[in-house]
């Protein structure tokens, strides 16, 4: 069967009315917790996975992908209407989108967003159906030694090639080690990191620490500020369609955004956020109004609204195919998958086709309910951003622990939480990156698994793992995005790399 | 590495803070260190046992200690926004009356209380108001979750009166 069978059993699949109801489930919630100021994709996914608990391992992760899509879409209109810097995932859509909507151009900001996430996530979806076979092809000729190269790439690009510091980069990785240590060493049965307490057996929950990390980290953090005032949310003002104008001046960045976001998404390596600046800096390169970038232009949404969106199905690649998630979001995903005991990579595709299909063909599905959830009904949207703060944190905060507590209903756990939370606080207060704590406690374990498979094959010679051509140009790679940074901030010129950093994918 | 110890510079004085942080990184790191020490070192055909990466997790983060000593001495940290201690007390002690109240309040009581704690961080501190309209939430909540969902969320006194 070639990729275009299997595509269609995956539409038929998720064309079933259980999963259809499954999906627009996923894009309702992912799109009205995506939509809260604070709230990235990231954090969405993870206050979400409760909800998923009870279904069956298709069903859910068919809302999963509902959720995921539907949260990036909500945080498009988050960051156009309310200039709340810290949403990152569309820290770039903010820069013209909130002046468009200053100037009483919200509506079709939100409609070149909305319809450029459609068209951009329509056309990664396609390309990651064509793609993920070939990758698959690729990953079954990958052995220990490859893998584990491949998974100290992704640590390098996650922790220390982007953000403001190698060293607070690198730090938060190795914290997140830390924790991957705790529980029952998968080899040889032996207790690590437990101190005889039978709860710290099975290992930290993904989801406790990154729901810790981010909902009570970020609450505790904006609780810290004080009383700022009310945020501002623009109204929207006029037609929220786009005139004759604004389709001529959208269609290319959608489509320029699309081809930049996706193979940076799809890449083995971190830092997905990159695909949105690269797009601004195009367009606005290419525009033909030069004067309107900086005071609203609507190319500076378009493209990088795109790109966003298609570097979001891009990380997909690396997730479905190699079991390599390279953002915070791809992580808690791949728990998703952990809690039925499936491990995305090339054996799920071929022993589990009509899941992994069905989950592809039903973001293809979800994404016209997206474009028909958005354009409409953004009104309603909008009046989720009203919520003054303390009812909005109290919720989080609710949702947060709802989470903890129905995936394992123990005071310890709500300990942990707590604990992870305040670190996670301390952490944002000293400008420690997020994201490579949850990417080391999930990827860490996998990485030493294949490396202690990979000396186990060669009897304990370590220069195996540098013998094979692929592990040494991946290894040397990774070597590069760990010193060429370095040197770039030693020289004070780590000012593009900081704006390149994600606070949170 | 020597400005450190040129004080003479004064937007470069070493950061207590971030020493704090390096001291902390020093012991989760001698922490990993002794926890590993007591592994019985079966390192099969591999030549590395499961006391091997974590002496190598543990060995990083002192070298990490030792770096984040050096950026604190010549002040390589950014500069921190004025932290307000009230709203963060607020919070960490709903959360900790709801880890304690969870066994025996159940899941309504429990979760209301910290639902009126985060809004009283935020500035609502009309606990008389917002503690039963938490709990009233917290029981809709339930309700769904726990009923409709089948999530096993503790019940309390006041969900057996429901279910």
């Amino acid at each position: 069967m070639n990729t275009f069978d299997f595509l269609l059993q995956g539409l038929l699949v998720a064309a079933q009315p259980m999963n259809l109801l499954y999906a627009l489930i996923g894009v309702t919630l992912g799109t009205a917790v995506g939509v809260l100021p604070g709230i990235g994709p990231a954090l969405t996914v993870a206050l979400l996975l409760p909800v998923t608990y009870k279904l069956d391992p298709g069903g859910s992760l068919i809302m999963f992908a509902g959720i995921y899509y539907g949260g990036m879409y909500g945080g498009s209109t988050t960051s156009i209407l309310l200039n709340t810097p810290g949403e990152s995932s569309s820290i770039v859509t903010a820069l013209e989108g909130n002046k468009m909507a200053r100037a009483g151009r919200g509506g079709p900001a939100l409609a070149t967003a909305a319809i450029g996430s459609f068209v951009a996530g329509l056309i990664a979806t396609m390309a990651l159906a064509l793609i993920a076979p070939f990758v698959v092809k690729l990953a079954l000729v990958f052995g220990p030694r490859e893998y584990f190269a491949l998974m100290v790439l992704a640590f390098v690009t996650v922790s220390s090639a982007f953000g403001d510091s190698t060293l607070r980069g690198l730090t938060s990785l190795f914290i997140g080690f830390a924790l991957a240590i705790v529980g029952i060493d998968q080899l040889t049965g032996q207790t690590r990191m437990s101190f005889g307490i039978p709860d710290l057996l099975d290992g930290i929950e993904v989801t406790t620490l990154a729901v810790a990390m981010f909902a009570i980290g970020e609450s505790l953090y904006i609780a810290a500020q004080g009383d700022l005032g009310p945020d501002k949310v623009e109204a929207v003002k006029g037609s929220v369609w786009m005139n004759r104008q604004d389709w001529a001046r959208s269609w290319k960045p959608w489509l320029r955004g699309t081809a930049i976001g996706f193979p940076i998404g799809a890449m083995p390596a971190g830092g997905a956020e990159i695909g949105t600046f690269l797009s601004y800096a195009t367009e606005k390169r290419l525009t033909k109004h030069p004067e309107e970038f900086g005071n609203g232009a609507i190319e500076g949404v378009a493209g990088p609204e795109a790109a966003n969106n298609a570097s979001a199905a891009g990380t997909l690649v690396p997730l479905l195919t190699l079991g390599l998630p390279t953002t915070a979001t791809a992580a808690i995903m791949l728990a998703g998958f952990q809690q039925y005991g499936l491990q995305p990579g090339p054996l799920l595709f071929a022993t589990n086709p009509q899941l992994v299909w069905g989950l592809i063909a039903s973001l293809l599905i979800a994404n016209f309910m997206l474009l028909v959830l958005n354009l409409p009904l953004v009104g309603l949207w909008v009046k989720l951003l009203t919520i003054p703060k303390p009812w909005l944190y109290a919720g989080i905060l609710l949702f947060a622990t709802l989470g903890t507590i129905g995936a394992n209903p123990s005071v310890f756990e709500l300990g942990m939480l707590l604990a992870f939370g305040v670190l996670g606080y301390v952490m944002r207060i000293f400008g420690y990156p997020i994201a490579p704590v949850v990417v080391g406690l999930i990827l860490g374990p996998l990485a030493e698994q294949q490396l202690r498979r990979a000396l186990s094959i060669s009897q304990g010679d370590v220069t195996v793992l540098f013998t094979s051509p692929i592990a040494a140009v991946l290894l040397v790679i990774a070597a590069a995005a760990l010193i060429i940074p370095l040197i770039l901030r030693a020289r004070g010129r780590g000012e593009v790399l900081a704006q390149l950093a994600a606070s949170e994918d | 590495m020597s400005k450190g110890h040129t004080p003479s510079t004064e937007t470069r004085r070493p950061d207590r803070a971030a020493l704090v942080i390096a001291v902390f990184l020093a012991a989760l790191g001698g922490l990993i260190f002794w926890d590993a020490s007591r592994l019985a070192s079966a390192t099969g055909y591999s030549g590395i046992g499961p006391a091997t990466t974590p002496f190598v997790i543990a060995g990083c983060l002192l070298i990490l200690a030792v770096w984040t000593v050096f950026e604190a001495l010549r002040g390589d940290f950014p500069t921190r926004d004025r932290q307000e201690v009230a709203p963060v007390v607020w919070i960490i002690g709903g959360l900790a009356l709801q880890m304690l109240l969870l066994k025996t309040a159940g899941f309504s009581i429990a979760t209301g209380v910290l639902f009126a704690a985060t809004a009283a961080a935020f500035g609502k501190r009309k606990l008389w108001m917002t503690i039963p309209l938490g709990i009233l939430i917290c029981l809709g909540v339930w309700l769904i979750f726990a009923g409709l969902l089948q999530l096993s969320l503790p019940a309390g006194p006041l969900e057996h009166l429901f279910w």
